[in-house]
Parts: C-alpha cells; sequence; structure tokens
C-alpha cells in the first residue's frame, strides 16, 4: 500500500548537505501496522513528515528517494493530482490531541470541516457522517459530542476526535506519531484497541510512529527499528523480538526492566546516541557496540538478509555465524 | 527493636481551590493519606495523571499547601515546623524533578546550579571547600567534573537529570523525593539514570519515595509500591506481592494494561474499561465503583478505607 524506497532527507544546502535521514525503505501493505521505532533525534518523526509532504525547501528537505502510495508518487504531486487519481490518502495524527484542535470550535464542526474538504457529501449529511465517524471511535453520546468544545473532552476522548477526523479523510494509510504517549496506560491500551480495530475492518495501514517497544509488542505486525537517520534492522514483531540481529535491537531490548531480574543492575549502552549525520564512516552503531571490530568502524555495513524477510544493517548480525 | 521510621505520614489530605466557570471549585487532590518511610527503604508511588501522587510528594516538604494531617521526619512534625526548621529539614529531605530543564537556570553554570543550595544555607567552608563539593557531587552522579563551567543548554537529557540528581544529594539528604525523574528520556538513557539512583541509594543509605506512572520503572527500584487512585492510596504491598498478586481490582486493570515488551501479549480490538471519573464530581462511594468488574451495591454508597488485608499488604476495597 505504501512503499518508501531509499528515502535520505538533509539540512543545508544543495552542496554541503547533511543527511538527517538516510536512504530509508519500507512497506506497508493493506490492512497491515509498520511499527517505526527509535529514541528521540533518531529521524523518525522527520521521516513521517516527508511522508505525508509536510518537508518544503525552507527546512529540512527530500533529497533522494521515493514515496508511493498504491503506486502513486506522493513526493513530486500535488495534493489535487493524489484525489483526482481516486486515492484518498494519507492522515496523520498527533502525540498532543488538544495542539491540533481548535479550542473554540465544536468537535462536530470540525470533523464537517474535515468531510467537507476530503468527501463531496452534501452540507445536510455532513453532521450525520460526522455522528457516524465518532460512533466509530467509539466516543459514547456521539450526538451530543458533536457540540462539545476540545476543552470539555478527556485526553483518550481528544485522540479519538483526531482519529474521527483523520477517518473523515478517507485515507488509505494512517500515520500515528506517538499517539498515546501522553495517555495514562488503561487509556493507551483502549486507543491501541480502537487502532487494531480499524485495521481490521476498514482494512487501514498504519505507520505506528514510537519510542515504547512495549507498545510496539502489542500492536504492531512489523517492525523497522531507526537508529542515527538509518532503518537498521526489520522484521515481523515476534522476529524482532525472540530473535533481534541488530546489536542496536538487542542492546536497545536488554535495557527494559523486566520482572525477572528486579532490583537487579539495568543493561545500558555506553555512550550516548549519536545524531544523524554524525558517523561519516563505518556503522552508525559502531562507536556505542560492543561487539564492535576494526571493519565496523570503517566499512559502511551491508543490508543481510536473514530468513523470513528479516533486514539487518550489521556486519556481524546476531545468530549468524561469521 | 524495630527501627523508627524516618518519615511519617498521617491522614495527609491536600486540597486546591479553582475557579471554574466563574465558580470556586475545591478538589481534594490528596485524600486521607498514610503511610510510613522506612530509613534506607524505597517506597514506589504509581498512579495515572491526577491521581495525587505528585502532590503527596510535594506536601511533604510543604511546597503544596496540606489542608490536613500530620508528617513526620525522624519524629519531628513538618507541618507545624517553623522557618528556621523547616530551612533546616528541607537540607534533609530533597526533590529530583521530571523535567531537569525547567529546574535549571539556563542562565546559570551546571557548578553554579549544584551549589544554589550550599550557597544559600551557607555549607561551604570557603570558596576551594565550594568548588570540591561541586566536583564531588559531578563525580557521585557519573559526569565529568568539567562539565561544572556548561550550561544547561549544552547537556542531553540524561546528564540534565544526572545535574538534578547531584543538586539534591549534595547537602548528603536522608530522603529523596523523586517525581517521575526518569519519564522523560529514552530508554537507554533511562536504564543508566535508574541504576545511578539505585547506587546512591544504597551508598548514601538513602530513603527514597520514587514517584511514576510507569509500573515497570517502580518495580525495578522500590522494595514496596503504594498504588494512588483518585488521591487515595488504594493497595500498598511488597513490590514482588504487587507484580505477582495484585489485589485491588484497579491495580490489576493497571497491570493488565500496562505494554509488555513481549508479542504474546496483543492487543484485541474492542477493549472498553473506561476512563478516570472527573475530580469535579467526587463520587460517594469508592471512587473506582464506575470502572470495577466487582462493584456491588454497597460500593456505590460507602467509600472503603484502606485495611490490613494480609501481614504487609492493604487494600482499599470492600470485595476482597
Amino acid at each position: 500500500m505504501l512503499r518508501v524506497r531509499d528515502l535520505s532527507i538533509s539540512i543545508g544546502g544543495q552542496t554541503g548537505f547533511t543527511d538527517i535521514v538516510s536512504s530509508v525503505s519500507f512497506e506497508i501493505g493493506k490492512g497491515e501496522i509498520l511499527g517505526l521505532v527509535g529514541e528521540s533525534g533518531c529521524g523518525k518523526s522527520m521521516t513521517s513528515l516527508a511522508i505525508m509532504g509536510l518537508l518544503d525547501r525552507a527546512g529540512p528537505w527530500v533529497r533522494t528517494g521515493r514515496v508511493e502510495l498504491a503506486g502513486f508518487d506522493v513526493i513530486h504531486s500535488e495534493p489535487y493530482q493524489r484525489v483526482e487519481a481516486g486515492h484518498g490518502g494519507i492522515a496523520m495524527i498527533f502525540q498532543e490531541p488538544m495542539s491540533s484542535l481548535n479550542p473554540v470550535m465544536k468537535i462536530g464542526e470540525q470533523i464537517e470541516e474535515a468531510i467537507a474538504v476530503h468527501q463531496r457529501t452534501p452540507g445536510a449529511k455532513r453532521t450525520l457522517t460526522a455522528r457516524e465517524l465518532l460512533e466509530m471511535v467509539r466516543i459514547p453520546d456521539a450526538a451530543m459530542q458533536l457540540d462539545a468544545y476540545p476543552h470539555q473532552l478527556s485526553g483518550g476522548m481528544r485522540q479519538r476526535v483526531m482519529i474521527a477526523i483523520a477517518l473523515a479523510c478517507q485515507p488509505q494509510v494512517l500515520i500515528a506519531d506517538e499517539p498515546t504517549t501522553a495517555l495514562d496506560v488503561t487509556v493507551q491500551a483502549q486507543i491501541l484497541s480502537l487502532l487494531r480495530e480499524l485495521c481490521d475492518t476498514l482494512g487501514l495501514s498504519i505507520l505506528f510512529i514510537t519510542h515504547d517497544l512495549g507498545v510496539v509488542a502489542q500492536l504492531v505486525d512489523r517492525v523497522a527499528v531507526m537508529y542515527a537517520g538509518r532503518v537498521v534492522e526489520t522484521a515481523t514483531v515476534e522476529r524482532i523480538f525472540s530473535a533481534p540481529a541488530h546489536r542496536y535491537t538487542e542492546a536497545l531490548l536488554s535495557c527494559l526492566p523486566d520482572a525477572a531480574h528486579r532490583g537487579q543492575r539495568l543493561t545500558t549502552i555506553p555512550g550516548q546516541a549519536a545524531r544523524p549525520g554524525q558517523v561519516r564512516q563505518g556503522c552508525t552503531f559502531a562507536p556505542r557496540c560492543r561487539y564492535a571490530v576494526d571493519v565496523c568502524a570503517s566499512d559502511a555495513p551491508p543490508d543481510a538478509l536473514l530468513p523470513g524477510d528479516h533486514h539487518a544493517l550489521c556486519h556481524f548480525p546476531r545468530g549468524v555465524s561469521p | 527493636m524495630i527501627e523508627p521510621p524516618i518519615l511519617d505520614v498521617r491522614g495527609l489530605s491536600t486540597d486546591y481551590t479553582l475557579r471554574r466557570g466563574g465558580k470556586t471549585v475545591r478538589i481534594q487532590a490528596v485524600k486521607d493519606v498514610s503511610f510510613t518511610l522506612a530509613k534506607r527503604e524505597v517506597l514506589g508511588i504509581v498512579g495515572e495523571s491526577g491521581c495525587g501522587k505528585t502532590s503527596v510528594g510535594r506536601s511533604i516538604v510543604r511546597l503544596a499547601k496540606p489542608h490536613r494531617g500530620e508528617v513526620y521526619f525522624a519524629g519531628k512534625d513538618i507541618f507545624t515546623a517553623g522557618s528556621e526548621d523547616l530551612r533546616r529539614l528541607r537540607l534533609k529531605i530533597r526533590m529530583v524533578f521530571q523535567d531537569p530543564f525547567a529546574s535549571l537556570n539556563p542562565r546559570r553554570s551546571i557548578g553554579d546550579s549544584i551549589a544554589e543550595t550550599g550557597d544559600i544555607h551557607g555549607l561551604f567552608d570557603s570558596k576551594a571547600d565550594r568548588q570540591r563539593q561541586i566536583q564531588q557531587a559531578l563525580t557521585n552522579v557519573g559526569l565529568d567534573s568539567s562539565f561544572a563551567a556548561h550550561f544547561p543548554h549544552e547537556l542531553s537529557g540524561g546528564q540534565r537529570q544526572r545535574v538534578g540528581i547531584a543538586r539534591a544529594i549534595l547537602p548528603a539528604p536522608d530522603v529523596v523525593i523523586a517525581d517521575e525523574p526518569v519519564s522523560a528520556l529514552d530508554v537507554s538513557v533511562q536504564a543508566q539514570v535508574l541504576n545511578l539512583l539505585a547506587d546512591l541509594q544504597a551508598a548514601m543509605g538513602l530513603a527514597m519515595i520514587f514517584i511514576s506512572h510507569d509500573l515497570g520503572v517502580v518495580g525495578q527500584i522500590s522494595d514496596r509500591v503504594a498504588v494512588m487512585y483518585m488521591g487515595r492510596i488504594v493497595e500498598t504491598a511488597p513490590t514482588q506481592d504487587i507484580v505477582d498478586r495484585p489485589l485491588h481490582p484497579y491495580t490489576r486493570t493497571l497491570m493488565a494494561a500496562r505494554p509488555k515488551p513481549d508479542p504474546a501479549f496483543r492487543i484485541k480490538a474492542g477493549i472498553e474499561i473506561g476512563e478516570p471519573p472527573s475530580q469535579f464530581e467526587p463520587a460517594l462511594g469508592c471512587p473506582y465503583v464506575k470502572r470495577c468488574p466487582l462493584a456491588t451495591s454497597q460500593c456505590e454508597t460507602a467509600d472503603p478505607s484502606l485495611r490490613v488485608i494480609a501481614p504487609g499488604r492493604m487494600a482499599a476495597c470492600h470485595n476482597i
């Protein structure tokens, strides 16, 4: 459904640029949830903005690569061309719904606004469609809540409204950028459950961006792990947790507190996360990797292909004898 | 002989008054909370946003104005302490906050920020002593002593939190109250800071109150856990018991909702467990009644108080 090929995003001019996202490639199938995982500053949000076409030449810019939505080139086309070609497109929800909603506009009007732009629904029917959307995202008393203002809703309900507005665009792909990070765990569980339901019933594809490995394990089907602007590993969620191949993924998983080892020291990754563009030679993770040898610091790692469509950018992936 | 607790909190209630829709509304952020903290013990306080866990920490050091109750530090009542006593107490009970960037003055060097408490309280004998103590505090939190000359914006989030911890431990306190100290950090950095807190706690013999919304993090560092909901403690138990056999239905929901990093536990479509009730409309009975699978008619009318269920275990529920 969505195919990202060799995407590089740069800051700086045409000469003397620095890649903050380098050669990122991944695909999301219909009804599939792909988790894009990484720590702060690894380039995961920048990647999503590029896919949405929200980058322009004033700031970071797309230097190379293609983003295809059902075969349609997203980056090198205008939004109206997508609509004319019959593509619903890509919608996005963010971490903090309150800053994406208009505080002085009723939520019903905000949903109707999205319907008016994206669906050719006559005015009289829009309220009905808005109510159906609120019901779809499981907001109780949907008809009454159309008249509510954002401040009257809880954080979880606001995020449901954001999802309803995203659905009003009739998207094929939804990008969710840390949508539950600001929510309590019991509310988070309900939003994740809703996203799963939308994938199953509408065939929606979701790019789910998060730093939370627990959420990844519960929700997504496949995982792309990012480090310093690169996707360093992609695999099914089962493989990522049971047999991580990249040494960064392995190290990240070992940092998590675990009830079985309560009170013992946690494993840590030495040093600090490399900024994208900081390491110019060899593997970006080599300075922090406990398995690194000379070749890791000098040569860029190959794309190692393991069984089960499992990729790792590593000279010595775990579980593969050299 | 049993050692007396370093901190003894009895019947603590903290109210806030807000203006809402032109009317003055009173919110009970903390309602009748009691617990003790032994020397060298780590107590985790866990709960969701708005449950009152931060207000408990702030009330103990009188950053928030407690409404009712008593807090004894080494036998001395904090709430009736005069300003001179309070100043001394605040060297013994120190806080670490969630966002170290917000609690560090951006125009002061790290060294000056760390030394601020000492400057105010006259803890340094000389300039050389001040310098020595700053360097010692930096070394204790695993930072190079050259950081003293840097400014907060030059540091990463993890380094800033180390500075926040260095500030807290400089006057050699007895109690540290850490309010969500690792919530703003990436997992790999979070692990480093948790290790540091555990090391310092053991090395300095600190008693610690560790406040967090994350049961996994709380479980890692705490000896005992108190679970809060709507301003009340609903369950306390040794950490292993909370993890293995949570008693209160809310604790169970919290444990079940916590995303486990294991794809064997997949989220299903159609989970509806309701949202926390509004604090503006306090319920008559048990605050958890609307979301509780065990609720009976008694829960609608009678607010359960915390009672002993088993040795070392307390819960506030009619149906356990």
